[in-house]
Formats: structure tokens, C-alpha cells, sequence
């Protein structure tokens, strides 16, 4: 009895199941609430309080046309964020270009160096690059000790500091997808334009600058948006002097109290980062550069 | 690599300046840590430890340490089984509608923490979460998710799905099939993940920065105070327990990948 009981449960199940697919819709729920309740949801308000604060228009946005305190601080962040970005593409390229043609052994080394990097707290990192750059730091005194200075370079606390260690931070980010894209080129490639007859430069030039384009741009676009926001480094190296637009945000916020402001220019981060994804979105496949996995 | 062409000198040269470049600027923080003097320089006559035990006989430094590892286990724990019961449900569904709750879960890592640390500033005040352990937790674990979902996505990839149609087809639940099907399987890239998003709330500082104060400081908000304050050689040996802690993780995550890749 019970045992017909059992055998009858997955036809009676199936009368009034739910549509064949629910069970592995509900794996999304825990991800997708905590997503759109803690996430989406606070940031959608940072929109929304850009054209409600301090008076409902759009009275806030007008500052980038008619105040030159916001246009210094978006004058400063771009020009920052495309020396790093261009620094860090010229090194990391390099890397990629001779890790991409290391032997596998080697390769795991070269990785290696890029890859403790990256996953170095960000902070230890700024607090090594002030031991080192500032007034009394290390580079000063050696330089002192050697007798090639009179008196100490001003290494930190200024735009110089801030490009030295956001490229820092940024070059294993440019790494990896130039890396990746450059690992899917044949070098048998190479060495037949070689054996035909090509110089060295003309190869790289002809051969593998072009295959490499895509994971160079993928790249760009990588650095670039993670620069434009970043708070951490161009805080400690910029010493309160140069002020680049996330530091800027805190500011209005925590100290002046200037929500509508400190949202706007916060709003105008995530378009502009939004916008230059989706504009590439086109040449680069996107997905493979967040690991989409498929 | 089987061509036989090998990068020229010009490019050779860069390569090892960038390396140098990113790997010795965090070395220096070793032999700073043991100076004998009381500011920040190389050791002048002897090694010292003292700085070290200035670290472990400070309360707050320990307190704060010992707050970091809390927030961070738990917010691990969070992102883990969202991120990863989320990476199941888009890999099995395949469709459009997943594509873009996968896009989704990966906003953390494009947009800004400055501007959610904004946002979760007011959301968490009107919701009574700020300064508050669970805050906390809760902000971390999300942003942690990303991490999660990219690892497991991964390892999913590898994953013959007819295997999952086989259990169901012999009549395993979803719930039999996740616990013996799916999870073994998978469970490398899940602890990759796991190690990330440890490695992403034990190191976060912005939102923190915005969302706690007083009764939640976390190692990083103590690590930055210091940092802004007094530069003196026991942040040094901080830095270096959290060098030698963030490599010990990274191998850890080499060891699972070279078990799960052999």
C-alpha cells in the first residue's frame, strides 16, 4: 500500500507542479534579491538623489558647465586616467608579448610576478609606494646617499605619485586580457614570417600587433574604467592636493554634506564607465573579460 | 612554446623593469618591518622585532584584525551560496533572461565602490544598518558575489551536463542532484571563489570607510588611519602579515587549481 502510494507521488507531483524549469529558477532568487535589494537598489537611489537634492531639476548637472571646481576635478581624473591607462598598456603589452612567448615553465614564473601583485592589498601597497616616495623615503635618501641630489625630489603628494601607483595597481589588469588574447596566437605564425624573411620589427609590426589588437583594446577599456573611479590610491599618494573625482565625491558627502552634488558627479562615473562599455562592447566581447565562462 | 620565436631584447628589458617595477616596491615593507629605529627606514645596525611585538601587544590592532576575520567568513559565506546556486541556475537555464542576470551579479565589479559606498550610506540609514556588523557583512557579501559566480561559471564549463540529465532521469531531485551530482564536481572552482571573496572583504576599505565608524573597524579602516596619521615601522609589520597572509591564500587556491587541472 504504501509502496503504490510512493509509486502514484511523482504522477500526483506532476498534476499541480510548478512549470518544469522553477526549481532551478529559485537557484537564482538568494543571488538575484540580495542583488537588487543591497545593490541596485542603493545605487538607483544615488541617481535619483542627483536630480532631487537639494531642489528637484537638474540644477546639479548644470555645475559641469558653470562651476570650475567640478570641471578642475574631471580635468584632473581624465588626464590621470589616460596616463595610467597608456603606461600601464605599454608595460603590461610588453609583459604579455614575452610572457605569450615564454616556455610554459617560464610563463608560470612571469605569472606569477603579475599575479601576487594583484592580489596584494591595495593599501599595503600605497603604504610601500609612501615609504618609498616621500620626502625622507627610501628613494630620496639613496639618491641623497649617492650624492646625485641637493635636496629631496618631490615624488608624492602630487600627480607623479598618483600615475606611479595607479599604474602599479592597473598593469596586471592590462595584463590579463592582453595575455589571454595573446595566447591564442599561433606562433608558427611568427616564425614563418621570420623564415620568409620579414625583420623582426616587420613581424610584430605586420603579424602579431594585428592578432593582439583585441585584447590590447580589451584592455584599455579594463584600465581605463577601473581608473576612473578609483578612491584608495589617489587618496594616500595625492595627499589631499590633487583630487580626483571619487575622492571628490567623498568629500561633498562626508565632509560638506553636498549629497546632490557628490551624486551627480557620482551618477556621471557610471554613465561614463556604462557608455565606454558599451561602445566597446562592439569590437571586444565583454563576457570573456569578466570570465563569463561559457 | 613549440615556434621557437622568442621576444627581442626591447621587449625583454620592459618585461623585467615591470616586473621589478610591481614586485620590489612591496618587498621593501620586509626590511623596513624590522628596523630599529622608531620611524620608517631600513635597518640601520641590528634586525628588530620589536614592531612585531608592538603589533601583537596592541588591542586595537588585534581587535581589528580579529573583526576583519569575522566580517570576512561571514560575507564569504553569503557570496558563496548566492554566487554559487546562482552560477548552477544560469548554467542549466541557458537562456537570454540568464545572460542578463549573469551581467548582473558582475556590476559590483565595474561600477565603483565609491559610488554604492554613496548609495549604501543612505539605504543602510534608513534601514538601521549602519555601523553595524551585519551591515557590514551584508555590503561585503554582495560585492563579494561577482567573485563567486565567475569561479563556479568556470568550472562549470567543464561540467558535462548530460551527467545532470542522467540523475534526473533517474529520478534524483534537484536538491539529490545539486548535493551529489553537481557540487563534487564543481567544488574546486567553489572554493577558488570562496578565496576571492574572503581575499575582496578582508582587504575592502571604501565602504567601510562610509558605512561604519566606531563599533565596526576593520583592519583596513585601521590599516588607513594609520597610514593618514602616524606613519611609524608597525605599519610595516602589518603590511608584512598581510603580504605573507594574502600569498598563503594564493597558494592555496594554486593547490585546489592543480588538483582540479592535473
Amino acid at each position: 500500500m504504501a509502496r503504490e502510494a510512493a509509486l502514484a507521488l511523482p504522477a500526483a507531483r506532476r498534476a499541480w507542479a510548478l512549470p518544469r524549469d522553477a526549481g532551478w529558477y529559485a537557484l537564482l532568487l538568494p543571488a538575484f534579491l540580495l542583488m537588487t535589494l543591497l545593490y541596485v537598489a542603493p545605487i538607483l537611489q544615488v541617481l535619483a538623489i542627483s536630480v532631487t537634492e537639494p531642489a528637484p531639476g537638474i540644477g546639479n548637472y548644470e555645475r559641469l558647465f558653470t562651476n570650475p571646481g567640478v570641471q578642475r576635478v574631471i580635468g584632473t581624473t581624465l588626464r590621470i586616467c589616460v596616463t595610467t591607462t597608456a603606461v600601464a598598456l605599454l608595460l603590461g603589452y610588453a609583459l604579455s608579448y614575452v610572457i605569450a612567448l615564454a616556455s610554459p615553465r617560464a610563463q608560470r614564473w612571469w605569472l606569477l610576478g603579475v599575479l601576487v601583485p594583484l592580489w596584494i592589498s591595495v593599501l599595503v601597497r600605497a603604504f610601500a609606494w609612501v615609504t618609498l616616495l616621500r620626502r625622507q623615503g627610501l628613494v630620496n635618501q639613496g639618491l641623497d646617499a649617492l650624492g646625485l641630489i641637493e635636496e629631496p625630489l618631490r615624488l608624492v603628494w602630487n600627480e607623479f605619485g598618483i600615475v606611479v601607483g595607479m599604474v602599479h595597481y592597473m598593469v596586471p589588469y592590462a595584463v590579463l586580457p592582453m595575455l589571454a588574447a595573446m595566447k591564442e596566437i599561433d606562433p608558427r605564425l611568427l616564425a614563418a614570417a621570420r623564415g620568409m624573411g620579414a625583420s623582426r620589427l616587420t613581424v610584430f609590426r605586420r603579424v602579431f600587433l594585428p592578432l593582439s589588437l583585441p585584447g590590447l583594446i580589451a584592455a584599455g577599456v579594463l584600465v581605463f574604467i577601473f581608473s576612473l573611479g578609483f578612491y584608495i590610491t589617489p587618496a594616500i599618494l595625492g595627499g589631499g592636493k590633487t583630487l580626483m573625482a571619487a575622492e571628490w565625491i567623498k568629500l561633498q558627502i562626508l565632509d560638506l554634506v553636498r549629497w546632490g552634488l557628490g551624486a551627480m558627479l557620482a551618477t556621471v562615473l557610471v554613465v561614463a564607465i556604462l557608455v565606454t562599455l558599451a561602445v566597446f562592447s562592439r569590437v571586444v566581447d565583454l563576457r570573456r573579460l569578466f570570465g563569463g565562462g561559457r | 612554446m613549440t615556434g621557437g620565436y622568442r621576444a627581442g631584447p626591447l621587449a625583454r628589458g620592459i618585461a623585467w623593469a615591470t616586473v621589478i617595477y610591481l614586485v620590489l616596491p612591496i618587498t621593501i615593507v620586509v626590511p623596513v618591518s624590522m628596523t630599529d629605529r622608531r620611524y620608517l627606514s631600513l635597518p640601520y645596525e641590528t634586525l628588530s622585532l620589536r614592531h612585531y611585538a608592538n603589533l601583537l601587544g596592541s588591542e586595537a590592532w588585534l581587535g581589528a584584525i580579529w573583526q576583519s576575520l569575522w566580517i570576512a567568513i561571514a560575507s564569504t559565506a553569503i557570496a558563496v551560496v548566492a554566487g554559487t546556486l546562482c552560477a548552477i541556475g544560469c548554467w542549466r537555464l541557458a537562456r537570454r533572461s540568464t545572460e542578463w542576470v549573469r551581467a548582473l551579479m558582475l556590476l559590483p565589479l565595474i561600477i565603483p565602490s565609491i559610488v554604492y559606498a554613496v548609495g549604501l550610506y543612505r539605504w543602510f540609514g534608513t534601514l538601521d544598518l549602519l555601523d553595524r556588523f551585519l551591515g557590514v557583512t551584508l555590503a561585503h557579501g554582495v560585492t563579494g558575489i561577482p567573485y563567486v559566480v565567475i569561479t563556479v561559471s568556470t568550472a562549470l564549463a567543464a561540467f558535462d551536463p548530460r551527467l545532470e540529465q542522467a540523475a534526473r532521469g533517474m529520478g534524483a531531485s534537484l536538491g539529490q542532484t545539486l548535493r551529489w551530482v553537481i557540487l563534487p564536481r564543481i567544488a574546486p572552482g567553489i572554493a577558488s571563489g570562496a578565496i576571492f571573496a574572503f581575499i575582496h572583504s578582508w582587504d575592502e576599505l571604501v565602504l567601510v570607510l562610509f558605512i561604519a565608524s566606531r563599533n565596526v573597524f576593520t583592519l583596513p579602516r585601521k590599516i588607513w588611519d594609520g597610514i593618514n596619521e602616524n606613519l611609524d615601522p608597525t605599519m610595516a609589520a602589518v603590511a608584512v602579515l598581510l603580504i605573507v597572509f594574502t600569498v598563503l591564500l594564493l597558494l592555496l587556491d594554486g593547490a585546489l587549481r592543480a588538483r582540479r587541472d592535473p
